[in-house]
């Protein structure tokens, strides 16, 4: 591609740390030393170049974690090793909140600022922070939306750049904790241990590893199980999988509850080559962790169930798209795929079953709408993580245009209990329309927040109850089901079935699992506009209803909250009303599509703002 | 255009753009469509997009290059050397098409012995381009179900053109490469109508159609009774031989109709002279050219695109209806209508003449536009010729005759032609030791006559493009001015420093010839068979001027 670069050179450092994504360049004319002698007469470019437009983001990641920001110089650099223009790549690199095209200490933290850290002390948290950094410092310290650690709010995530880029996640942060790292090194662990709930351990049939099993080591998971299921996979064979995955009738646990077995064998029956199937581990939803901690504590079952899904469904190749902000996820996974591979569980002949299969480690930069599957592949490309338009679906037009099937994390896991039980007897667990069991971010204000695993049709009340209920005995205010593109409910309806069709009678989403608790002291309005700003924030900007739908929606929310309303108040409800419908049915994707509903819902199931403004 | 028209009856593109979309392997050979032919370039993005490779035969690493899966950078003028040793390749190799070769060429054996000596080794040692780079983009070529070659000024502009087009011919002809969907050999066209001059008889050899004024005797008389006069039954002089003749004092007057040889031609100072030393020079142009300023009359024309009707062909030969949308301004007038005048003025009166009048006289005398009435051109969108009668719907590409098995319906084979490689005249000497070439930019045409009036974000001045070697050499940086000098004169220019260029290839185009007369350098060796120059090929040295300290810094301004 001919490429109008910028004037902008590449320092030493940046070339270093690019080419060790991409090895060395092939020549001058890709940004290498200019050898006359071997390139004045021959250039190779065209397909093969431009065929590495996937390795953008991996590229700029490289630049952002050596140097701890993004200069013109390195973009350049990057642009011409993989025949990428300037101002496509600047419209990749600046739509993810995780790159800095500013100089930027080398040492950030990153706090959040959500809905659970909010309501465990994250701001008084910021406050002090930025007191102790003081003015000179301000770039080290960057606001965050959920870092998915809401067991153990408040959360941060600690990056520094250089030789051994190093991102660390830590929890219940102090303004002590964080001292030294801020002034050059190291941080204090977080004393509290696992992310566990407090569920008797007999109740658990996914997380059955989790706090058990040494994530790092392949022994260990073998010696629980690991690889009995692809073992089977493998004598029932790909059409043999996929009857049982239909048999279980295990749902998608992503948040739209597509049937998994139907859309494998959509996949598998696809006569284009190749397939690819792709493991969304973008665990982004606000309140949400449950992904972060299976893929930390319980790696190589996530890995053993990518690769059943790839058998299923003819793909040779998978992609394991995990989210930016979870680096230790990111270290077990990446060690768990390496183990696998070196032991013939990746790559030809897996197992000996005769078939090959390999995974791709892909990290995130934090957007929350790379999550949206369509987007997601559109990131893996090296594009603008956009939502495409549907149909076509992934099915037939997925990763790089080809046949793919997607799962999160949580669906793909329970694979392998279909597989250890038989699909009819994981059929029979759960309730007849929602079969199995799920995972249940506890956070907010319960006594033992973490991860619980109960039989999907459990009522909400139980599991509140096995979480030690509201922390020191007050009362619940309201519930955050399914994240900030769910719904509050009112304290009066615990009995809430935690089923695909229980909650789809009470008119909510259980979503990606979120369970957030919000006592009678917390602000309910600070929350509401926490959620707002969030999707304004993580619009991606694409199509007008959501762009504009989200800015108009906070703004209404703010002057209704202020009092400061445009008009009278009734006609800025009407308005909010109005925004809600507009994104609901006319946005692309789910993000403009729910962009309301926890606002929606807290207006007229709360009635938050009938409180008469803020206290 | 005179190459096709020698090996196959009919000077013009094989191919339509459609065809460049769908192919498998697209050829630009001394074209950077890229600048200057970015709405052709859009098919070729088209067809990359659709999976086809694409080879960029260009001594300079062109915007074109840059998305070619390979570029090869031969020696300017070293087509042929290059065109033989992938032949002998593709031979060698058992990868030509015998059954074609058997039956819709002739001169194969020939030509097979001429290419004979073209080992790889010896092309590198012609080309410069390694040996094993040839060989795979011969057998890329050879190997395509599919393969389109594309040419333009690269291949044209230089004192063996019709040899250079003929090179690429025959490995067309070599491959079965011709006469397929998908498969063409494509000269593309500078402007919208360049196609359609040739085709109305705006060449000195032939009529409107491709007859042949000299071999075609019938046909000239068809002309002769509908035009009622005398054709004389020799071939005129083309652009090369009219200044020939004007040496010689043969030529005395010249009307000049849209174009503008006083910046225009090699060698420009001795254009200029010769065209001051007219009787007479009538320039009939939309603007006041170069040229038109040294008129003794000048005839304001309407412009072809908006001002007037009519029609144009493209370079897929397609005929296209061009409608007037406005009244040209002040005194001009349509080019038909002041034609007219000059007619009756002269003492032949053609009586009210419409573009519509003229198509049909034309469509009754051109078989190959027989069918092509303006209805059915505005109903299918313009039509590809030949098209001989009202229920033909034209032809997406041409010469698919040359694979019927009925030798009646085949016709006449197409010869392939034995081309010795001759470097360009212009030699590289110790005084004169770096290769000028010329060419084009995106955002200007030619001499800036058209593209000068507007402003672009992109344009830059004219310089001196050299490779960052040379530079160093001649102890010269970026906008510093030099002193550029060929046999035939010497020029100041700014240098650019261009890193798409090896040492000793030096760059520039002919667009602000009032800033930089680069066709002061350029050499009007001209193709005897075509009457192009070579403006591809000068030699030329760069001098470093020595300022006095007050006026250095300054760099070149506009």
């Amino acid at each position: 591609m001919d490429l109008h670069l910028m004037q902008a050179i590449a320092t030493g450092e940046e070339r270093a740390a690019v080419d060790e994504v991409l090895g060395p360049p092939a020549s001058g004319w890709h940004g290498g030393d200019r050898t006359i002698e071997l390139e004045g007469h021959v250039g190779y470019a065209g397909r093969a170049a431009r065929e590495q437009r996937h390795m953008l983001l991996p590229a700029l990641q490289a630049l952002q974690g050596r140097v701890g920001w993004i200069s013109d110089g390195g973009m350049n650099y990057v642009c011409q090793r993989l025949s990428v223009p300037p101002a496509e790549a600047y419209g990749v690199a600046s739509f993810y909140a995780m790159f800095s095209h500013e100089p930027r200490p080398k040492t950030v933290v990153h706090i959040c600022d959500d809905i659970a850290c909010r309501v465990n002390g994250a701001e008084p948290l910021i406050e002090r922070l930025e007191r102790a950094l003081g003015p000179g410092r301000s770039g080290g310290l960057v606001r965050s939306p959920c870092l998915g650690m809401c067991e153990r709010a408040p959360a941060a995530l600690l990056q520094s750049a250089g030789h051994e880029a190093s991102d660390v996640s830590i929890g219940e942060v102090t303004v002590e904790m964080l001292h030294p790292f801020l002034h050059g090194g190291g941080w204090i662990e977080s004393p509290s241990g696992g992310s566990l709930g407090s569920q008797p351990r007999e109740g658990l049939r996914l997380l059955r590893r989790v706090g058990v099993v040494d994530p790092r080591s392949f022994g260990g998971y073998r010696a629980h199980g690991g690889y009995d299921a692809l073992r089977e996979a493998i004598e029932l064979g790909p059409e043999g999988v996929i009857r049982e995955v239909k048999d279980s009738k295990l749902l998608g646990r992503g948040g739209a509850a597509f049937p998994t077995g139907v859309k494998w064998e959509a996949v598998a029956k696809q006569p284009v080559r190749p397939h690819y199937f792709v493991c969304n581990a973008d665990e982004s939803e606000p309140g949400t962790f449950k992904d972060r901690v299976v893929m930390e504590e319980d790696p190589f079952a996530l890995v053993e169930a990518l690769t059943i899904a790839g058998f299923a469904t003819g793909s040779e190749r998978g992609y394991l798209y995990v989210r930016g902000e979870y680096p230790r996820a990111t270290e077990m996974l990446s060690n768990a795929i390496d183990q696998a591979r070196s032991r013939g569980f990746l790559g030809r002949d897996v197992m000996g079953g005769g078939f090959s299969f390999d995974i791709e480690l892909r990290r995130g930069a934090g957007a929350y709408i790379a999550g949206e599957e369509t987007a997601m592949f559109n990131s893996i490309e090296g594009k603008r993580p956009e939502p495409r338009n549907k149909p076509p679906f992934p099915v037939t037009h997925g990763l790089f245009g080809k046949p793919t099937g997607i799962n999160n994390v949580e669906t793909l896991i329970n694979v392998l209990e279909v597989l250890r039980m038989g699909g009819p007897a994981y059929a029979a667990t759960g309730t007849p329309d929602s079969t199995g069991t799920r995972l249940f971010c506890l956070s907010g204000c319960v006594e033992r927040p973490g991860l619980y695993e109960v039989e999907c049709g459990t009522p909400l009340r139980d599991l509140l109850e096995l979480s030690g209920g509201v922390r020191g005995g007050r009362q619940v205010q309201a519930i955050l089901l399914g994240g900030a593109a769910g719904g509050f409910i009112t304290p009066d309806r615990l009995d809430l079935p935690l089923s695909f069709e229980g909650a789809r009678a009470a008119g909510v989403t259980l979503g990606s699992g979120v369970v957030m608790v919000f006592d009678d002291s917390v602000d309910l309005v600070d929350i509401v506009l926490r959620i707002a700003a969030f999707f304004r924030d993580e619009s991606c900007g694409q199509c007008v209803p959501c762009r504009v739908g989200t800015v108009r929606q906070e703004e209404a929310l703010r002057r209704l909250v202020d009092g400061d309303e445009k008009g009278s108040r009734d006609r800025d409800l009407v308005l909010l009303d109005e925004i809600a419908q507009v994104m609901r049915d006319a946005s692309i994707c789910g993000l403009g599509q729910t962009a309301a509903s926890a606002v929606q819902s807290a207006v007229k199931q709360l009635h938050v703002l009938d409180r008469g403004g803020r206290s | 255009m005179v190459g096709l028209a020698t090996v196959f009856g009919a000077g013009g593109g094989t191919s339509s753009y459609e065809e460049i979309e769908n192919t498998d392997l697209i050829v630009l050979w001394g074209s950077n469509a890229r600048e200057t032919h970015p709405i052709f370039f859009h098919h070729v993005l088209k067809g990359i997009r659709n999976g086809a490779k694409l080879y960029v035969v260009d001594p300079r690493r062109t915007t074109s290059a840059e998305w070619a899966d390979v570029w090869l950078g031969i020696d300017v003028g070293s087509d042929i050397a290059l065109s033989n040793t992938m032949a002998r390749e593709i031979i060698r190799a058992g990868l030509h098409d015998p059954a074609f070769i058997r039956i819709g060429t002739s001169g194969f054996d020939d030509y097979a012995a001429s290419v004979e000596p073209w080992t790889l080794e010896e092309g590198e040692r012609a080309t410069g381009v390694p040996a094993e780079v040839i060989g795979e983009f011969a057998h890329a070529y050879a190997r395509a179900d599919r393969a389109e070659i594309c040419w333009t000024l690269g291949i044209t502009e230089h004192h063996n053109a019709v040899d250079n087009v003929l090179a690429l011919i025959n490995l067309g002809l070599l491959c079965g490469h011709v006469g397929r969907y998908g498969s063409g050999l494509n000269p593309l066209r500078g402007q919208n109508n360049v196609q359609g001059g040739g085709d109305m008889g705006a060449i000195p050899n032939k009529l409107p159609g491709f007859q042949d004024i000299q071999t075609m005797p019938e046909a000239r008389a068809k002309f002769e009774r509908v035009w009622g006069c005398t054709i004389p039954p020799k071939y005129g002089w083309h652009l090369s031989l009219m200044f020939e003749a004007m040496e010689r004092g043969d030529l005395t007057a010249l009307y000049v109709i849209g174009e503008n040889p006083a910046t225009s031609e090699a060698d420009a100072n001795r254009a200029k002279h010769l065209l001051e030393g007219l009787d007479c020079l009538i320039v009939q142009d939309i603007l006041l050219t170069q040229t038109a300023e040294m008129a003794d009359v000048v005839l304001p024309a309407a412009a072809a695109w908006a001002e007037s009707e009519g029609t144009v062909t493209n370079s897929e030969r397609r005929v296209q209806r061009v409608r007037k949308a406005l009244e040209p301004p002040g005194q001009a007038r349509d080019d038909i209508w002041i034609i007219g005048e000059m007619a009756r003025h002269l003492g032949r009166d053609w009586g009210a003449l419409t573009p519509r009048a003229a198509w049909d006289e034309l469509r009754s005398l051109s078989p190959m536009h027989h069918g092509m009435t303006y209805e059915r051109l505005e109903a299918m969108n313009g039509i590809q010729w030949p098209c001989f009668d009202e229920d033909d719907p034209g032809s997406t590409f041409l010469h698919a005759r040359l694979w019927e098995e009925d030798p009646q319906r085949r016709g006449a084979a197409a010869p392939f032609s034995v081309v010795p490689f001759e470097p360009p005249v212009d030699e590289l000497s110790e005084e004169f030791p770096i290769r000028l070439t010329t060419g084009r930019r995106l955002d200007s045409f030619n001499t800036g006559v058209q593209s000068g009036l507007y402003s672009s974000p992109l344009r830059r001045k004219e310089a001196v493009c050299v490779s960052p070697e040379d530079a160093e050499r001649a102890g010269v940086g970026e906008d510093e001015r030099v002193l550029v000098s060929s046999r035939r004169g010497k020029i100041e220019a700014p240098v650019h420093v261009d890193r798409t260029l090896r040492p000793g290839l030096a760059f520039m185009t002919l667009h602000f010839p009032d800033d930089v007369d680069t066709n002061a350098l350029t050499i009007d060796a001209w193709d005897p068979k075509s009457g192009t120059a070579e403006f591809k090929a000068s030699a030329i040295r760069i001098d470093r001027i020595e300022q006095p300290a007050a006026a250095a810094g300054g760099g070149g301004g506009e």
